[in-house]
């Protein structure tokens, strides 16, 4: 697709083509974007227009999850607290987007610092499903995938601690990629939990998030777990003959929709079709994934948002006190409910007595889980089950029960627990909404899920289809 | 004082690095405008991520060496976390479990005049916070400005066990671990909060209480001092000591409760994992290889190679920079001679008018020591030039020699000046002869003023006696 529209701009105006996308983002009542970048892209479309360059991403919009650094653009997690905030650099992705000539066209709404699976923490209000606007789009991504989903943007990047990039995709039947922990530089990515994330593309094609993960991929020394060497993923290998896909036993049956289940399994049996074989396996430790993420999330949580003190950037209301009193204020306006909640348990998880208890548990099972996988890919060169459990639920349906949301997470945070990459590509639809298909590859082994998730792709219409504007 | 019991944790920055500890900041900010050299990183700044200065790690594993420390294996850094706006990440990188270094020792004198060991716990690597500036007095300070620019510097904390029993030992091991770091290269104890130190203090039997935060070693012997006094006495009215944190007031010189052990901090140490560990064990031989000959073994060197007094071998080996000084002059100039002037005479000039040698030429002071070995100059004259160097009053020992007429005259002319003094002085040789050895004062003024006080006073009484036995 962006392959595609680089040919139309080339032959066309990227000016045009990208007021076209500002006039439809006005109109949209969808709440993806948070802000718009107008003059510097459309200034960067004129220099386009003119002088088209070479870079592999020239004239290409792109919209960026508000947690991602932007310099000279607020950059504020959608959190009332870092309102106002405007970096001074820009992030390793977003340098290594503007070097290959993207345009950075705005930001887009998320969970209050990437805390939810729904885009409705965020103090810009809920963005809407594209294909259901009573709808979440999922989360916390929940923005850049909208935007995507909605023709809004032709891509996007979000991050995915716990399946924020995963998760929106499937909601919004797009492409969303996790990549290996320590593929893509978290360098300007503003932590909520920095042991697990990753910045990830979120687009309408396999072959897009390829692309992307080209530009954004790659060993940057500002980032300490960063790993070394380039990889390159295009042209994606097509065809499944001889790969062994695991079906993981756990991804399977209590808590997860018929319907969704229904579209993994011809999923799977597409891939047979293609040529791939598939067997059984077991993650045995599946079941304590999700108490394991929360207290590590949490824990990592609380104390990197520990400096939003309003002192040097973001929230300064009113006068100043002493301060402690100020700084407390300043805390209780500028967090959310659901960012205190985790702040809380984050703390309480790692203070004395308990520390043992919860968190070096925690990390015990964390590694049970990444044997787990370890394990299985012994036997098999990728993994697929769903995505998520369940499509997208109605917008306030779950926000007063934190358990039941956390609950939704339950396929794709064992994968940042593990460090693996992951995919989901859209493979069906549940009445009117999409089911994502989640592949997950060996550390470092994107080009597996990729092959896989392409050639699903080719062969399926799934992500042919359009929301219709309403 | 074997009932004092007394357990330091002493900060050091590692300002003899270039850059910072987590960034490329550099670390020569000490003359500059506030909040002048940050980034990103030392600001913590929203997404920014630490990248560790392996020079840092290097110069903490010499100093772990140094304090003849276990380096472990693989170390990793912890988050330490609490509120400060000093603090802009909210946390500090800090260390925990596997610290670079553990169970050391180092020798200090005992307050019994015997060297002993004092154990060190660990030496652990953390960043160093920023600089909160009160307008005014802490307590009565409109408002407060931070300064980030000391933020991210490299620091070594250094924990010993509690085996120190006296404000005078505590300052003992003081001096003796800023003379090691200061040996090693890795420290600069002249710039302005380089060692601020905490100790804990407890008599025999109570609990102890901490003092927090105390800049100067003379702060260290007077706070500690306060507060066995203050312990005591409580003892005394028989009122328990409470454990708790306290602060030195320096203006007052007493200490002030500011924490009781109910509000203590949970600082929730828990590993950073945007550093990974570090295995740091293939590190060490090389760094051991090249650590330079430490204050201990010099001293032991100088008493052997130069033949000095074991005092004079310390006095001169407690600086490096006075110890590069004496064998700098001891190479041009008799050793011993040199060890006492320079141990004895311009390290007192020196402290008097507070400077260091770095102020006085070597040259200049091997002259000196040449001149008085080859009796050209009397030790008063010595003195002398060393003062009016020290003054700016003249610009070499010679020229200075010259213009003031310091130059020792001929024996022949103090001899003839000697035997014209006994032959003008009848009435004091008669009193001498009566048993009045005073009297010999009055003839060796009447010789110092024919020589017009370019003789050895010393020198002359000896040859008046013998002028005078000899009638």
């Amino acid at each position: 697709m962006l392959m595609e529209l680089k040919e139309q701009l080339l032959s066309g105006s990227a000016e045009e083509y990208l007021s076209k996308l500002f006039l439809k983002i006005e109109r949209s009542s969808l709440n993806g974007f948070t802000s718009l970048a107008r003059e510097s892209a459309l200034q960067q479309a004129r220099e386009f227009d003119k002088n088209p360059g070479k870079g592999r991403l020239a004239g290409v919009p792109i919209a960026i999850k508000e947690c991602i650094s932007t310099k000279g653009i607020e950059t504020n997690c959608s959190s009332n607290i870092l309102r106002g905030y405007i970096p001074p650099y820009d992030a390793h992705v977003i340098q290594q987007l503007k070097a290959e000539g993207a345009i950075i066209m705005g930001k887009t709404n998320m969970d209050e610092f990437a805390m939810g699976s729904s885009t409705e923490t965020s103090c810009f209000g809920p963005t809407r499903n594209p294909w259901d606007h009573d709808r979440v789009p999922g989360g916390s991504s929940g923005g850049s995938a909208a935007v995507v989903a909605g023709g809004e943007a032709p891509c996007a990047l979000g991050s995915d601690t716990g399946g924020s990039v995963r998760c929106p995709a499937s909601f919004c039947g797009i492409v969303g990629l996790k990549p290996t922990y320590g593929l893509v530089s978290r360098f300007g990515l503003i932590a909520y939990a920095n042991s697990l994330e990753q910045i990830g593309p979120l687009t309408r094609t396999v072959e897009d998030t390829a692309l992307l993960m080209e530009v954004i991929a790659g060993h940057d020394e500002r980032d300490t777990t960063s790993a070394e060497g380039k990889k390159s993923y295009l042209p994606i290998k097509e065809g499944v003959g001889g790969l062994k896909i695991g079906i993981p036993r756990e991804y399977f049956g209590e808590g997860v929709s018929k319907e969704v289940e229904r579209a993994v399994w011809d999923a799977i049996n597409t891939l047979e079709g293609l040529g791939a074989t598939w067997k059984e396996v077991s993650l045995p430790h599946t079941k304590n994934a999700l108490a394991a993420y929360y207290v590590i999330a949490m824990s990592e949580a609380s104390s990197n948002l520990a400096r939003f003190d309003g002192l040097r950037y973001g929230l300064r209301p009113g006068e100043d006190k002493d301060w402690h009193t100020t700084f407390s204020d300043i805390r209780a306006k500028g967090f959310g409910p659901e960012t205190k909640r985790r702040i809380l348990l984050g703390t309480y998880a790692l203070s004395a007595g308990y520390y043992g208890r919860y968190y070096l548990k925690a990390l015990k099972v964390r590694t049970l889980i990444k044997e787990d996988f370890l394990r299985a890919f012994k036997d098999v060169d990728l993994l697929a089950g769903p995505t998520m459990p369940i499509p997208a639920f109605r917008i306030g349906e779950r926000i007063n029960d934190p358990l039941s949301l956390y609950l939704a997470d339950v396929f794709t945070v064992p994968i940042n627990l593990a460090g693996v990459p992951a995919i989901s590509v859209p493979c069906g639809f549940a009445g009117h909404l999409p089911v994502g298909l989640q592949l997950i590859g060996r550390h470092f082994d994107e080009a597996t899920i990729l092959q896989a998730a392409h050639t699903f792709e080719k062969a399926t219409p799934f992500h042919e289809r359009m929301p219709e504007v309403v | 004082m074997e009932d004092v019991i007394i357990g330091l944790e002493i900060h050091v920055q590692l300002n003899r690095l270039r850059s910072k500890m987590f960034c490329g900041c550099s670390t020569d900010y000490h003359n500059s405008e506030p909040n002048s050299h940050t980034c990103p990183v030392c600001l913590g700044l929203p997404g920014s991520l630490p990248v560790l200065n392996k020079k840092a790690v290097e110069f903490g594993i010499k100093v772990g060496l140094a304090l003849n420390c276990t380096i472990e294996e693989e170390t990793l850094f912890y988050r330490k976390n609490y509120y400060y706006p000093d603090l802009p990440k909210g946390f500090q990188i800090s260390q925990y479990d596997f610290p670079l270094a553990t169970r050391g020792h180092i020798m200090i004198l005992g307050d019994d005049g015997v060297e002993r060991d004092i154990r060190i716990n660990r030496a652990h690597m953390e960043e160093d916070p920023g600089r909160l500036v009160h307008a005014g007095t802490i307590d009565k300070a409109k408002y407060t400005m931070v300064d980030y620019n000391r933020c991210g510097m490299p620091l070594l904390e250094v924990v010993t066990e509690p085996d120190l029993h006296s404000p005078k030992e505590a300052r003992a091991f003081l001096d003796k671990l800023k003379s090691i770091l200061e040996y090693l290269e890795v420290f600069d104890g002249s710039l302005e909060g380089s060692m601020r130190v905490d100790a804990n203090i407890s008599l025999r039997g109570g609990d102890r209480t901490e003092i927090k935060n105390i800049s100067g070693f003379k702060g260290v012997e007077k706070a500690l001092s306060y507060e066995i006094t203050r312990q005591k006495n409580m003892q005394r009215r028989n009122i328990k000591v409470v454990q708790e944190t306290r602060h030195f007031d320096e203006i007052r010189n007493i200490t002030v409760s500011i924490r009781s052990k109910v509000g203590a901090h949970d600082y929730r140490y828990f590993p950073e994992c945007d550093l990974v560990g570090l295995r740091i064990a293939s590190w060490v031989p090389a760094i051991k290889a090249a650590l330079p000959e430490l204050p201990d073994a010099k001293r032991k060197r100088f008493v052997e190679q130069y033949n000095l007094s074991d005092d004079h071998a310390k006095s001169l080996t407690s600086e490096i920079k006075v110890a590069n000084f004496y064998e700098a002059v001891a190479a041009r100039a008799p050793p011993k001679l040199a060890a006492v002037w320079i141990a004895d005479v311009l390290k007192g000039e020196l402290n008097y008018r507070d400077r260091t040698v770095d102020c006085f030429s070597q040259e200049h002071m091997a002259e000196i020591v040449n001149m008085l070995a080859e009796n050209k100059i009397t030790e008063d004259g010595a003195v002398q030039i060393i003062r009016d160097l020290l003054d700016g009053r003249g610009s070499s020992p010679d020229e200075i020699v010259r213009s003031k007429g310091l130059g020792k005259i001929e024996d022949d002319a103090v001899q003839k000046a000697v035997r014209e003094a006994v032959a003008e002085s009848a009435d004091a040789v008669a009193d001498y002869k009566a048993g009045s050895e005073r009297a010999l004062n009055f003839i060796v003024g009447v010789v110092m003023k024919k020589t017009r006080g370019k003789a050895s006073p010393g020198e002359v009484h000896r040859l008046v006696k013998a002028e005078v036995e000899k009638i």
